[in-house]
Parts: structure tokens; sequence; C-alpha cells
């Protein structure tokens, strides 16, 4: 099995302003991330030879994004891995080019979540399930529910006082919101304090309204060539170090034996990437993370599902202050999903944005020190029925 | 000899306070509670209760009937004793039928199952009665009518309390009613209905009844005789010359007047107190009134004292007025802010029957893993097609893991989740009824229970969800 390392690169990126876009529609979004992407890769759209586009619910078949983009008769493909939908277009891309089946491919993720009139996402009982026809008796719990059975057994399992729990999951809600206040496409640019998310209203214990990522529309979009080309467009393209997908089962569903303190697809997908990119010790090698913050427990879950924090110890490192914009390992320097916003089909995407962007240095006010390493997670689904896509990207060949 | 083998009951888990109801409309309260089927039970899923409870309380014979007694089944046109059938597992060729359309279809049903065991067509069907009724907001029928279920088993061994005698009438006066395309029930001027309907056709089945079994007031341990409600069952007894030791409670302070299920339910509790020999008299009214006189057997001993009537009633919440408007859908209210849940596909739950009505699950013959929903490659050791049918539903279970959730679609927020380990193998994620939120926690025992998740598409959706373990 050949490894992906270095043998594909990202050449241009755009990402829309996410939020309550009331005034876009679908095409608005995919038109306008693919407008900055291809003034970034300096192309025009007739340079792309083959697309892909991810969206859960913004549209069907490839004519989603051929339609706005007016591509000429290319191959495009609609992909879907719910919350890892936009990383799951990055994917086909990439493996298209390294297959050298095109050398210039487009990725498109996008998502128009706010036309339906009622405030959250869909419900997370339609993973694997057909849209069709349905008994209607999968639990219909909504998406901060999936992750608090996750969190309530993490405190149960570790002993960790709940009330502690909450606030330790409250410190990365106001980091998110601080990352989140320096960047202007950002969903949500204000900061927030400890107080104001621990007494915010509760939507599913111990999640309250600031534990949960911002419902968005938006889109992002990348243009991925050969590495041996990727000069030839602009000096500092990002080169793909890594792509794992790990998707589950409903083991954790089905199964006593699993603990319901880790996220196994997060587990097998991070460590398939750090092996493919040569990386040993993660948490010394990574220079920034952009990870599925969905709701602030799975952030903390994922310091230690990510191999960077020992099993039930991940609050040490966030009283440590560990994954700070300042800190050893800076995580979700965009805001994360928390506040950049969350945009189902477009997140994947927009994660490779930021890191894509603090890899060039142009992250502005909360641009990392010299970054060389970058690793995106988004994870699509609930406990036990996850698809985890994990990418690592350098600006480094070699 | 014919006579009950049998018998369980069911009372809802909520009461509404009837100084609440008064107190909303400013009118006099009556006293006391009545019971509230939950926003997610109905007749059928309160009839599958009380026959499981039936069916636990003593070992039997193969059911090979099941009659439903009801007025208010949720389906015009559907067979509610055929879902309440399959969610108890009975073998597909038993004898059902729904007894619906009057107060007296409990006994009528009855009537029906004894001469079927009579003639040896059967020798154990279940008569199931369950009502969920309502009353015009402000009346005080709306006072009155309580939700609630009760069975009994009707068979020709293992008998607790023969037959000895019955008397029906009918009568053809429009006492108490309702009409098709009306939810609530209707009532003519009280004192008619008591004095020519409810006193002169109960005195009339119970005089020829004992003349004809040439019996007095005396000779019985207990009469039951339904009442509309506490005072004029009392004031019936002292016409019919009965003193008050002999009288069984109606429940009335406690649940309120459950309809079919009213008699049936008095007559359970009286089970649960009397001895070998003890003569009962038995009496319902609804359009007519069919009475019975029974005698129990030696059998009584061997019955489980298991979800006595005492610890259903103790085991209990009082709701608001609010939220009973909400749960009957009284008025229009504000629809949830959420996505509709599915309509139901009749054609996956046809074909998903025996995982949603009766909640079998698969074990591996492999490696012996058992996993729900059912599987065609094990998620323990990936063979295929190598399974054995497993049943999940009289199984309990401890909560490994839940969540309180504010935000999914529900008449009661907020909505439990758990994922249950049940006891012997099997893990699968439930919704929560009859709970305090702020009680479940992690390790909580819990057993199954038949409900309904949601009506859409004018089809109510039926499935089992998990509720606190009832100790008993």
């Amino acid at each position: 099995m050949e490894s992906i390392k270095d043998r594909v690169a990202i050449i241009g990126m755009g990402c829309t302003k996410f939020g309550e876009l009331w005034d876009k529609s679908v095409e608005d979004l995919i038109v306008e991330a693919a407008k900055e992407a291809f003034e970034d890769a300096g192309i025009q759209p007739r340079d792309v030879q083959a697309a892909w586009v991810g969206t859960v619910d913004s549209g069907i078949t490839a004519i989603t994004l051929s339609s706005p983009l007016k591509l000429q008769y290319i191959p495009v493909t609609r992909v879907e891995n719910m919350c890892a939908t936009g990383a799951e277009a990055l994917r086909g891309a990439v493996y298209a080019v390294a297959a050298g089946a095109c050398d210039i491919a487009l990725a498109v993720g996008v998502e128009k979540l706010k036309d339906t009139g009622w405030s959250g996402a869909p419900d997370a009982n339609v993973v694997g399930c057909s849209r069709i026809g349905v008994s209607g008796t999968e639990p219909a719990c909504s998406a901060p529910s999936v992750f608090a059975m996750l969190a309530n057994r993490y405190f149960h399992h570790f002993g960790i006082d709940p009330e502690q729990g909450k606030r330790y999951i409250a410190q990365i809600a106001v980091k998110n919101h601080y990352n989140g206040s320096l960047n202007p496409k950002a969903h949500y640019q204000r900061e927030i304090t400890m107080e104001q998310v621990m007494n915010a209203p509760i939507v599913a214990w111990p999640f309250g309204v600031f534990d949960c990522c911002g419902v968005s529309d938006g889109a992002a979009a990348a243009i991925v060539t050969r590495a041996d080309m990727a000069r030839n467009f602009r000096e500092d393209p990002i080169y793909i170090k890594a792509m794992a997908l790990s998707a589950g089962a409903r083991q954790a569903q089905l199964k006593q034996d699993y603990d319901y303190v880790h996220v196994e697809e997060s587990v097998i997908s991070s460590k398939r990437a750090y092996a493919e990119a040569g990386i040993k010790n993660p948490r010394k090698e990574l220079n920034i993370a952009e990870v599925h913050d969905c709701f602030t427990f799975h952030e903390m879950c994922l310091y230690e599902d990510l191999g960077w924090c020992d099993k039930g110890k991940a609050w040490e490192d966030i009283e440590a202050g560990t994954f700070r914009l300042k800190g050893e390992l800076p995580v979700n320097t965009d805001g994360g999903l928390k506040c950049f916003g969350h945009p189902i089909g477009a997140s994947g995407l927009r994660m490779m944005y930021e890191v894509y962007k603090q890899l060039q240095g142009k992250a502005g006010l909360r641009q990392v020190k010299n970054p060389q390493l970058g690793l995106t997670h988004t994870m699509g689904g609930i406990i036990g029925a996850a698809v985890v896509s994990c990418v690592i990207v350098g600006n480094q060949k070699g | 000899m014919v006579g009950i083998t049998s018998y369980g009951v069911y009372v809802p888990f909520n009461r509404l306070s009837r100084d609440e109801i008064a107190g909303t409309w400013d009118t006099a309260s009556m006293g006391g509670e009545k019971a509230v089927a939950n926003f997610d039970e109905d007749v059928i899923t309160m009839a599958v209760a009380a026959a499981r409870e039936c069916i636990k309380k003593k070992e039997l014979g193969e059911v090979d009937g099941l009659f439903l007694a009801t007025t208010s089944s949720p389906y015009k046109e559907k067979l509610a004793a055929s879902i309440v059938a399959a969610a108890l597992d009975l073998s597909p060729s038993i004898r059902t039928a729904d007894f619906t359309n009057s107060l007296r279809s409990g006994t009528i049903a009855m009537n029906s199952a004894i001469d079927a065991v009579k003639s040896g067509a059967a020798r154990n069907i279940i008569v199931v009665a369950a009502d969920c009724r309502l009353g015009v907001p402000q009346s005080g029928l709306e006072q009155i009518v309580g939700d609630g279920a009760a069975a009994v088993m009707i068979g020709d061994s293992g008998i607790i309390a023969s037959i000895d005698g019955s008397y029906s009438l009918f009568n053809p006066s429009i006492d108490i009613w309702r009409e098709e395309k009306d939810p609530f029930i209707r009532s003519w001027e009280e004192r008619f209905v008591i004095v020519e309907g409810y006193q002169r056709y109960m005195k009339d089945s119970v005089s020829r009844l004992m003349k004809n079994c040439g019996v007095s007031s005396k000779d019985f341990s207990r009469v039951i005789l339904y009442g509309p409600d506490e005072r004029n069952q009392v004031t019936l007894a002292k016409i019919l010359g009965f003193n008050s030791k002999q009288i069984q409670n109606t429940f009335f302070s406690q649940i309120g007047n459950l309809g079919n299920a009213a008699a049936m339910m008095m007559l359970a509790a009286t089970f649960e107190d009397l001895e070998p020999g003890d003569k009962i008299l038995f009496t319902n009214y609804g359009d007519g009134s069919d009475s019975f006189i029974l005698s129990v057997t030696e059998e009584i001993k061997k019955v489980s004292k298991t979800g006595d009537i005492r610890s259903q009633l103790n085991f209990k919440r009082n709701i608001s007025y609010g939220k009973y408007i909400k749960w009957r859908r009284l008025f229009e209210l504000e629809e949830p802010r959420r996505p509709k849940p599915p309509t139901p596909s009749i054609t996956c739950i046809w074909r998903e029957q025996k995982k949603i009505f009766t909640l079998y699950g698969v074990r591996c013959k492999k490696c012996g893993t058992i996993q729900f929903p059912p599987q065609r490659v094990c998620v323990g050791c990936q063979t295929m097609d190598d399974f054995e049918n497993y049943k999940l539903s009289d199984k309990v279970g401890k909560i490994f893991t839940l969540s309180v959730d504010y935000l999914a679609r529900s008449l009661d927020p907020p909505t439990v989740f758990s994922s249950v380990d049940f006891e012997g193998g099997g893990r699968a994620t439930f919704m929560m009824t009859d709970c305090d939120p702020s009680q479940v926690h992690i390790g909580m025992d819990v057993e199954m229970t038949f409900r309904k998740l949601y009506e859409e598409g004018r089809i109510n959706n039926y499935y089992w969800k998990a509720k606190p373990l009832q100790r008993r």
C-alpha cells in the first residue's frame, strides 16, 4: 500500500464567512468559496479537470456544484459522510490527483442550515438509515444528546465530579470564543466568560448553549494538484502528509464491552494518519490542530483520543492551557466549530482552510508562530457509528 | 369448569388532582386525583401493560385468545387487539377481537370468553379492558374519568375463581355517549342517568342473578359494584342492602373512573385479599348491566403478589393541568421548532415487526453475542447469518450512560435517552419514560415498557421504552 505523503499539494483555498446568511443561497455560497480558491491558486474554473462536492442536505448529485460554477462537462461527484463530508470531498480530489486521473482537482463543501424555520441542527438518528422509508423507531435524540452520553459516562468512569467536569469543558468554550474573536469570518466573534458558559440554559447536561457549536450557513473550497507541479502555481503550497478515514459499524451501540469514554474511530483514524505521515510523537510534532469540537466535551475527549494526553487526564492540560492559542499545541485557532460555525458539509474543508492559512503564515491576529505541520479531524455520525477523517498537512515537502 | 385463572392491572404513573382542574376552571372540586395516561400512552399500550402483569402472575397454559375492551381505541378501523397480541408475543393463530362502544364492553368480552372456553373453542383467553376517555373541559366528567387498564384470564384449568352464574340486561337509553366525531363523552341530566339508568339496571341484574342462583346479599364476602363515582356506588350498595364491609372500593379518589377498566380493576383488587371459599358478586354497568357470581378457589394461593394495585397506586407523580392539555391535545398548541419525525413506513414496521412489537434481537450461535436490533453479520465475530432470536422486552437492564435532552422533539421535554445493558447480554439505546429526569442515573435498573413514540401521518408509532424498574 502506497502512502499519500507528499504526492499532492493544496494550491488554493477559499472560505465564505460562516453564520446566519439569510441573504445567501447554496449557489451563492459555492460561488463565493470557489471564487476565492480560484483567485488564491491563480487559475480559472476551466483549468479544473475533476471536482467533488460535499453536502449532507443542501443538494443531490454533482449538479449541486457543476451548475453554479458552470463547470464544462468534467467529472463531478457528490459525497456525503455526515459531519466528515467536507473532508471526504477533499479526499476524493486528493486521491484522484495521486492516482494520476487528473492534475488539478477541486473540492467544495457546502451547507445551508438556516432555511428550515427551526433552530438547531437536524436530529442525529439518521446515520445509516434510509431517507425513503423508516419505521421511525431509531432513538431520535438531538446531536448534543449523543455527545452528552459520552460526557456523562466519562465523568462517571474517571470519578470526575460532574460540576467540576462542566468547568473543565467550559474552558474549551472560552478558549474557542477567544480564538473566534480574532477571526473576521467566524459566525461568533465575541469573547465569553466562564460564568456565561456555566450559567447558560442547559440543552443536554453537561452542555449548555455555549457548549454547543454554531448552526451556520457556509462553504469552503480547495484546489489540489500534483506535489511536483505545485510550485508552478505558488511559492507556498501546502503538502498532504496523511489522509486517514475510519468508519464504525455500531459496535459501541451494540456491545457491552464498549466503554463510552472514547471514540474508537478517532483513535484508529489518527493512529493511521500519524503512521502515514511518519509522526512518532504527535503532541510534539504537530504545531496546530483543528478538531471536531461540535460540543465542548468532544474536544476534551479528542485530546486523549488523538494521542496528546493520557486517558482521563485531559483536564490537566486544559488547566495548563496547553491547547490555547499561545499554548504548546494550539487547537481550533479559528474558533472551531464552536465559533467559526458548523455548516455540516463545509466544516472539514473549513478546518483545512485554517491550517492552510496558518502554515502559510497568513492567519492574521491569530497566527501561530512558525507552524510546519497541522492536523484536521472531523467526526461524522454518532457514537459507535462514526466516520472519522484525519488529515495531516505540512508546508515543507519531504 | 370455567373461571378466572389470572389477573393484572395497570395504573399509569401520572395523576392530575381534581383541585388542579377545578382551580383552572374556577369550579367546584370533587377532591382526590385521577390517573392520567402519559403522553406516550394510549389504550393499546396500557392494555399491553395490564396483560403483561396478568401473564406474569401465574404459570398458565398457552394463551389462545386476546379480547380488548375499550371505548377509546386509538383506531376506529384497525384491530387494536392485534397490536396488543403482537406486543405480548402471542401466537399469530389465536383469536383476537376488540369489544367496543360500551362501558360494559369489558364484561361483554368476559361473557364471550366464558362462552368460548365453555364450548371448547379456546382454553385461555385474556380479556383486557382499557380506557383513556375525555370529559369536556370544565365539565364534571372531566374530573371523573381516569385512565388505566385491567385484565383477567378466562380458562378451564388453574382457576382462581370459578364463575357460578351470570345475568345480563341491556338499556337502549342514551345516558352516557360519544358521537363518532366527538372527542368528548357526553351525559344526559345526572339524576335521570343515575336513577333510571345505573340504579335501575344494576338493581335488576343483581336481584335477578341472586334469585336465579338462590343466594342472598349476606352470602358474599365481597361485592364489586361498578360506580360512575364513589358517592353513587355507595348509595346503590345501600339500596341493594349490602354492608360497607362487603363493598369493594372504587379507587375513585385515587385514580378516577377508569371506564371499561374500572370494574375489572376492582375485581383484581378483590383477588388480592380474598381467601379460598369466598363468594364474590361482580356487577358492571354500561348500556345495561352484566352480573356474575364467583367463588374463590385454592389456586388463589399460587398467584404472585407482584404488580399489586397498592404498589401501583403509590408509584406516581402529579402533573399540571397545562401538561394534561398538551398531552391530550385539548386545543391547538405551538409546534416545537424542530424537524418533524418521519411518517412511519408501514412496510418497514411490517418487515421489522418482531423487533418493533416484541423487542426481539438475536444471539450469535458462534460467539454468543446478543445484539439488538437484529443484525445479519455478528458485531462480535463477523459471522454471517448464524443467529437465533432473542427476546429483550422481558429482560431488565442497567443504564450504562444517558443524556437528558431538552432539544429533542417531545410532548414532554426533556427526553431521557439511555444506553441500556441488559442482564444476560445485549446493549441498546432507548428513550425513557415514567421517570423523573433529575433522578435517572448511571447504574439505574430499568425495565421495558411498550409505548407510542409519536403520531405522524395519522399513524401511531409504537415501540419500547425503558423505565425505572418498579421495586415491588
